[in-house]
């Protein structure tokens, strides 16, 4: 059984401009101790599909299971429950740390929530201060005391706080400095190499996702247009957007960069508002054919137990 | 003849209730017709300042240039009047920024904010600009160019505003172009489009550039020397080949180790650089990357390594590189 599977999950928003789809149909599943990759450019959808596993916007349509169960008809207690073993980091730190509050009684939260004594809760605010790299003085510290590198600390400390099976990570260290990006991935990898945590790791950032991720899901306006082997993905990438945004990414270095032939993609993400008919893809693919505006392509196999949705693959 | 851009000994202190500031301190940069020199950094290192100084933007009070020339095609700029700063920027040096939005009047037309660019600073009159306008936003590629030129900024998507902001600040044929993060709010399909026209638009013209950015894969796309600058202070400088080949100075070592590169084999851990960069108000004595540095020795602590230079060409400020 997978720790986390979304079969079909929909997500729209109602906005005076009409209706956007920002997921539409995804099928996904995480195992347990894995770390599978979201990537994406800007609206995408993957922040949303993050935020719709934390139940913090509406599902439209689909079922989303953690550990087998539905979360969709949960109720209030039962919700409880189901974060306790799903947490979410967020890109901005200091946004999700309330101000006024010391890091110690932030990092508390959860064990208040979950009816722990004072003792226990003051004991593992430290614990979990230690496990995250924070001077135990943090405690009493408030956030803007704090750089971001260690405010992203923080609020691993709390997602980590109750044991959690899975942390939705989204864009974790795309605010932080190159130096203060590296120790963050290597603190998330230890704790997982440590709890055997699972990640859903969303990033726009290829190369910070091919460095943590086992498995990759690659999305485009609302649909997953690959999904696959952190390997497979980079060594042989099938779908044409996955080439393409592989081509776009710059590679630290320089000989390397020079010899690759790049196909620059053209043009730009199309609104979803008004999403393109047949493949989302085809308005901007180098090999769309008239096939690719009428019908919308599925996920299916393609080799080496990767998915694609593309009719030419 | 004179270099397009001569940076020399360029010193900038910011002056705060809390002290002087160093922000810039002793900064030497020059860059060659055709060249692309990248400024690379974290956040509060000293090269977004650097370039405002060099363009004579900077917010007075607080921060003001203490000492140093920048020599434009061999005019110093530090000590001319403001009026005429009015007639180099946009004309002889042009800046992109990093947020195409906020560089542009969001309640002015594409085709009025270039146009007011080429009146400006040439004999053009209105219809004339418009039809170079026009001309320019072919240039840089923008789609459907006749169709934007009627556009608001918040029509726009934010490649096309950087489109937009390309086109102003290339509209004079500047020797000097000084890019600021001018990819870093772009997606990475729509950066990789921008930095293929920045490439395309300097070999045709054989500007300068100056290009300031934190990423080191963007550098290694696009420069072709790197100045390194840690706490106001350059403190590596090479060839871009050089630089990721063998960089000297333990902050660049460390940088590079920090970025991953796809396609490399993998490693188990990035190599991380302990603790950050320091406030400016709180450098240590001695070297400021020492508090951080795997190669820290004694003398590190106590007195400040100058640069020097192990090869042509080649610049470093460390003790423990001098040493090998």
């Amino acid at each position: 059984m997978s720790l986390l599977a979304l079969r079909d999950v929909h997500v729209r928003f109602n906005t005076a401009a009409g209706v956007v789809r920002a997921v539409s149909g995804v099928s996904l599943d995480l195992a347990k101790g894995e770390t599978l990759g979201l990537v994406g450019e800007s609206g995408c959808g993957k922040s949303t599909l993050g935020k719709a596993i934390m139940k913090l916007v509406p599902v439209a349509g689909g079922e989303i299971l953690v550990e087998g169960v539905d979360i969709a008809p949960l109720d209030r207690r039962q919700l409880t429950d189901m974060r306790r073993k799903v947490q979410m980091i967020f890109q901005d730190p200091y946004g999700s740390l309330n101000p006024r509050s010391t890091v110690g009684r932030s990092v508390a939260q959860p064990m208040v929530l979950a009816g722990w004594t004072a003792e226990a809760t003051a004991e593992r605010v430290e614990t979990l201060l230690r496990w995250v790299g924070l001077p135990t003085d943090a405690k009493q510290r408030f956030p803007h005391e704090f750089s971001g590198g260690q405010r992203q600390r923080i609020g691993i400390a709390r997602a980590l706080a109750l044991s959690p099976k899975l942390i939705i990570c989204d864009e974790p260290v795309s605010a932080l400095d190159v130096s203060v990006r590296a120790q963050v991935i290597n603190l998330l990898e230890d704790l997982k190499g440590e709890f055997g945590v699972s990640y859903l790791f969303i990033s726009h950032d290829l190369s910070v996702v091919e460095h943590i991720a086992d498995r990759v899901a690659v999305m485009y306006l609302g649909t997953l247009a690959e999904v696959g082997g952190r390997d497979q993905i980079w060594r042989s990438p099938q779908h044409p957007y996955t080439k393409a945004l592989l081509a776009a990414a710059p590679v630290a270095n320089p000989k390397l960069a020079r010899s690759r032939q790049r196909t620059v993609l053209q043009g730009e993400l199309p609104s979803p508002l008004d999403p393109p008919a047949g493949c989302p893809f085809h308005s901007r693919c180098p090999i769309a054919q008239d096939r690719c505006r009428a019908e919308k392509p599925v996920l299916r196999p393609v080799g080496g137990g990767a998915l694609a949705a593309c009719h030419f693959v | 003849m004179a270099l397009p851009l001569d940076v020399r000994d360029l010193s900038t202190t910011l002056f705060t209730r809390r002290g002087e500031m160093k922000a810039v301190d002793g900064l030497s940069l020059s860059v060659g017709a055709g060249e692309t020199v990248a400024l690379v950094g974290e956040s509060g290192c000293g090269k977004s300042l650097s370039a405002l100084s060099i363009m004579r933007l900077l917010p007075d009070p607080p921060a003001r240039i203490v000492g140093g020339e920048v020599l434009l095609n061999g005019r110093d700029l530090v000590v001319l009047p403001e009026e005429g700063m009015l007639d180099i920027r946009g004309q002889e040096i042009g800046m992109i920024f990093q947020d195409p939005m906020s560089s542009l009047n969001p309640v002015a037309t594409v085709e009025k904010q270039i146009a007011e660019v080429l009146m400006t600073h040439t004999e053009l009159g209105r219809g004339q600009a418009r039809v170079r306008a026009h001309e320019l936003l072919e240039l840089v590629g923008m789609p459907d160019a006749g169709r934007r030129l009627d556009a608001y900024p918040h029509q726009l998507s934010g490649g096309m505003c950087q489109r937009v902001v390309i086109a102003m600040a290339i509209a004079c044929s500047p020797s000097v172009l000084i890019a600021d993060e001018p990819t870093t709010a772009l997606d990475v399909t729509v950066q990789a489009q921008v930095l293929a026209l920045l490439k395309k638009l300097q070999a045709d013209a054989g500007m300068a550039m100056v290009f300031i950015t934190h990423d080191l894969g963007v550098v290694a796309e696009t420069a072709d020397r790197v100045v390194v600058m840690y706490a106001g202070r350059k403190v590596e400088e090479a060839t871009v080949d050089e630089l990721f080949e063998t960089p000297l100075h333990p902050y660049t070592a460390g940088l590079i180790g920090a970025t991953p590169v796809p396609g490399a084999a993998r490693a188990e851990r990035l190599a991380d650089i302990p603790g950050m960069v320091p406030p400016l108000n709180a450098l240590p004595q001695g070297c400021a990357f020492a508090p951080r540095c795997p190669r820290v020795m004694a003398r590190c602590r106590q007195e400040r390594p100058k640069l020097t230079q192990p090869a042509p060409g080649r610049l470093v400020a460390c003790f423990a590189a001098e040493r090998g």
